[in-house]
């Protein structure tokens, strides 16, 4: 038993190296540039006004975003969990589509529907005989804001839906039955009481907003730089290393105050409030006539899908008419770089890091949910927390980490495309905790009894009794793992090697280049990825585990 | 003149829950009943009277006016849930207070209004309590006080004592019906409980399926069911269908456990060959092991029948005998001092039915 309690050393072991020692070296780093004052890049950043413009507007942007999340999500919550229609199971899983595309999938998504190339302005140029595109919000706040609310919106949506659908609808009517209206019953009753899944959502999609990467980088343009954008630039362009390590603890601070608080509401959410078994409430659900949800079906189907669906056609539009040419054009290097690498490669650098990320992460999470699910462990609380942490960690600040921790021997990764898979892991592995973490508590102790008693050895009972009982979660976390690594932007952009170069990292470099032959590029490379990332979990919404975590 | 008419009234749900062209009355005032079994309707008639269903057919008319079509709280109704639908995130006061917030009224009179309803349920100083410190009891006295708030014109209640154990539950009942009664509310109150409907109802209407079955006070339902459903659910043990032979002065009913002799109680069906229920006063029937030689002493006029006992349920002081007669069932409630030995399944005993035990309930068909 004892031998198996320390199995729980090896993942310890793995965050202590690569989590903990990069952040130190962060910190390391922002205080080691001054060694008499000590906090020189802090009182640097935070005496000059870009940076401390970086931060306000880092702040202000995540809560217009929030806002704008917070607006979209809580109707398609209250469809979801007041409704029934046809349809609806469908409909959830395609909501959910836009929360586990890769960043720059997103973002590109968003070009190919409203760039100057984009359906809605050829649509609009063919139509009114303009020769000017009409709509031109790429490079605005808009698009940003659009686009983190399609990012983001999702998890409004999940986590308010299941709270409303449990929220007991006697209260509702009740309120009706002592004079209240509709609205004065939403104010009084129905928001109160989900107040605290509603807070606990916005923080969420806030801490996302507040360390928004790729989305920024790609439609806003040089001049709506958020802290992640600018510790980013500090780094790769500037090589201000102590100013992009205050930055980053700066940001650091802040997230980790966020997480403090969704972990409060979470807690108070689950207290006070009247929650009623889903079948209870079923009853009740309000019915529409067929033609209103059909409406409101497609309608949600189309502003779901259309920036990639918007995606996928401009993929497979070159000069007004559909062609390969922009796949076609992948495989030649025009301009005859030295870095050049086949898409072939490409795909395949991405595949087998996002393979190799998935058995890492599998293994570290499936040790720690096992540490963390026995009965009566001390002090399993802070464990789950430290295994969270890399969660509240951006992926550039992440990536930063590792170019400060890993630059000299014994640990010189800088060469390896190992440091990316250890990058890909860390970010991915807490989603397979999240996810074996319910299946495993569920498990009743007597089958492994059961098994023991029946002479099975402890391998054996493994094999024949966790396995095929976890398999579901396993691979639910494992295919996020995969979908992980696969869109994984901030830290491989700091850390990949040419040679070793990802889908999402190519992309952005092709987008960096000008014509329009290198967006069609981007296009075609976005439209593989997607492709990809939705095979995967088209796979796992069948055999998803039931009403699944919190994510 | 009835202050609430529902009259014919018609609503079908997909998964099958229904009400089926129901009728009913209320006087002012009155406490009226719905009894039967869960999923029978009772529920879903209250929703529509209170407006949170609309019906597909029938109407429902309250002091003269049409309802349909109203909001619930254009209706001015009350409604007490089964599971109370307290609000969890308020008060006592924020509870009570919410109906009459909704009317807009001075915070002065709110609070006075409160200050006497919480009197009124025997709360008072419970103000500033929270939900989930209440116990059972209190926190129906507090859902009572939120419905009684706004005054509505009709108050109904869903089951609401359902949850609590007896004891509570018949203190409660008591009480509830003596506010009712003291501010002369009209009201509507659905059980499946029969001892509760007899507590608190001034009349009673059992539903089945989806149906009225049959509606007046407890006595005229006691004194001729119209089913054995009805029957049944007024907790009468022993109903069954018989056939009906007069000869003479005397009538007789064949049933499943054999032919009886009628007494004079109920109406008495005027041709042989009529369709009754027949019913058996439990109390009444005379039960000795057939070994026992004292039968014959102290025999009341009566039939003989034998059987065998099936089984024993005690309650208390008193046993429920059930005793397998020809192609039926009676209960018998016996004693313990009615046995010299004790008796069990499987005993064969015989049973007398004197004559003033049987009723005979006339039926259509």
């Amino acid at each position: 038993m004892a031998a198996r309690r320390l199995l729980i050393l090896g993942p310890l072991v793995y965050l202590a190296v690569f989590f903990l020692y990069p952040l130190g070296a962060i910190l390391a780093r922002s205080l080691d540039a001054d060694p008499f004052i000590g906090f020189g890049p802090f009182t640097s950043l935070l005496g000059d006004s870009y940076y401390l413009g970086r931060i306000w507007f880092t702040i202000w942007q995540a809560t217009v975003s929030t806002m704008l999340t917070v607006a979209v999500g809580l109707p398609v919550a209250y469809l979801f969990a007041r409704h029934e229609f046809p349809g609806k199971t469908l409909l959830k899983a395609i909501s959910t589509v836009p929360f586990i595309m890769p960043t720059i999938v997103v973002a590109m998504g968003f070009l190919a529907l409203f760039g100057s190339q984009g359906i809605v302005n050829t649509t609009l140029m063919d139509l009114f005989g303009l020769d000017k595109p009409p709509v031109r919000i790429t490079n605005t706040l808009l698009i940003i804001f659009l686009a983190h609310a399609f990012y983001n919106y999702s998890i409004v949506v999940r986590i308010v839906s299941t709270f409303w659908a449990n929220l007991n609808p006697r209260l509702e009517e009740s309120a009706a039955m002592l004079g209240a209206g509709r609205f004065e019953t939403f104010r009084n009753v129905t928001l109160p009481l989900l107040l605290p899944a509603i807070v606990s959502s916005a923080v969420l999609a806030f801490a996302f907003a507040f360390t928004s990467f790729g989305v920024v980088l790609v439609l806003g343009g040089p001049q709506f730089a958020t802290l992640e954008v600018a510790t980013y630039e500090l780094t790769a362009k500037l090589f201000r290393l102590e100013l992009a390590g205050a930055l980053a603890i700066i940001q650091l601070v802040f997230t980790y105050a966020f997480l403090l608080v969704y972990t409060r509401f979470q807690a108070n959410a689950a207290v006070r409030v009247d929650l009623v078994p889903r079948e209870a409430t079923s009853r009740s659900k309000r019915r529409a006539s067929q033609t209103v949800y059909l409406v409101v079906i497609v309608l949600g189907l189309v502003i779901v899908l259309s920036p990639l669906l918007a995606l996928f056609e401009r993929a497979f539009t070159s000069g007004g008419h559909y062609s390969l040419d922009h796949f076609k054009n992948l495989f030649s290097n025009d301009t005859g770089s030295y870095f050049y690498l086949s898409p072939i490669a490409i795909i395949w650098n991405s595949m087998r890091f996002a393979f190799a990320t998935m058995v890492i992460s599998l293994v570290l999470g499936t040790i720690v949910a096992y540490f963390l699910a026995r009965p009566r462990s001390r002090g399993s609380g802070v464990l789950d927390a430290l295994f969270m942490m890399p969660l509240g960690v951006s992926a550039v600040i992440m990536g930063f980490g590792f170019l400060m921790a890993f630059n000299r021997p014994p640990l010189d990764l800088r060469a390896s495309w190992i440091i990316l898979i250890i990058a890909h892991s860390l970010i991915a592995y807490p989603f397979v905790i999240r996810s074996v973490l319910p299946a495993l508590r569920g498990m009743p102790v007597q089958l492994r009894e059961a098994a023991a008693v029946l002479g099975a050895s402890p391998f054996k009972t493994f094999l024949h009794i966790d396995l095929p009982i976890l398999a579901r979660a396993l691979l639910v976390g494992a295919t996020f793992a995969f979908a992980v690594s696969m869109g994984e932007f901030g830290a491989s952009l700091l850390l990949v090697r040419p040679e070793f170069t990802t889908m999402p990292v190519a992309i952005f470099r092709l987008l960096g280049q000008p014509g329009e032959a290198n967006l069609g590029q981007a296009l075609a490379m976005s439209s593989i990825l997607m492709v990809i990332v939705a095979m995967g979990f088209l796979a796992i919404e069948r055999f998803r585990y039931k009403d699944m975590g919190g994510f | 003149m009835p202050i609430l008419e529902v009259s014919e009234i018609s609503k079908s749900f997909s998964d099958g829950y229904a009400v089926e062209s129901v009728s009913l009355t209320a006087e002012r005032g009155e406490i009226v009943c719905l009894l039967g079994p869960s999923g029978c309707g009772k529920t879903t008639l209250l929703r529509l009277i209170a407006g949170l269903e609309e019906p597909d057919r029938g109407s429902i008319t309250f002091d003269g006016r049409a309802l349909n079509g109203l909001l619930p709280r254009e209706r001015g109704f009350g409604l007490m849930f089964q599971d109370l639908a307290l609000f969890p995130h308020m008060d006592v006061t924020g509870n009570v207070s919410f109906g009459l917030r909704m009317q807009h009224i001075e915070k002065a009179g709110i609070r006075k209004r409160v200050d006497e309803l919480l009197e009124m349920v025997d709360l008072a100083g419970y103000g500033h309590r929270k939900v989930h410190e209440l116990s059972g009891g209190e926190r129906q006295r507090v859902a009572l006080a939120r419905s009684l708030a706004p005054e509505p014109k009709l108050l109904m209640f869903d089951e609401p004592f359902g949850s609590l154990d007896r004891g509570l539950r018949e203190s409660l009942q008591t009480e509830v019906r003596a506010i009712l009664k003291t501010i002369g509310m009209t009201s509507i109150y659905v059980t499946h409980d029969r001892d509760e409907a007899f507590a608190i109802a001034d009349s009673l209407v059992v539903m089945d399926e989806g149906s009225v079955v049959q509606a007046g006070t407890a006595r005229k339902l006691f004194a001729a069911p119209v089913s054995e459903l009805v029957a049944r659910s007024l907790g009468l043990k022993n109903v069954m269908p018989g056939t009906v032979t007069i000869t003479g002065a005397e009538t007789t009913v064949t049933s499943r456990i054999g032919t009886l002799v009628a007494g004079d109680a109920g109406p008495r069906p005027a041709v042989t060959g009529s369709n009754v229920l027949v019913l058996v006063d439990e109390r009444q029937i005379v039960v000795r092991h057939s070994s026992s030689s004292d039968l014959a002493a102290g025999l009341d006029v009566g039939v003989a029948l034998n059987g065998v006992v099936e089984g024993l349920q005690f309650h208390g002081g008193e046993s429920d005998l059930i005793i397998r007669i020809g192609e039926g069932r009676l209960t018998c409630l016996v004693r313990p001092g009615d046995f010299t030995t004790a008796i069990s399944a499987g005993d064969s005993v015989d049973v007398v039915v004197p004559s003033h035990a049987v009723r005979l309930v006339p039926r259509e068909g």
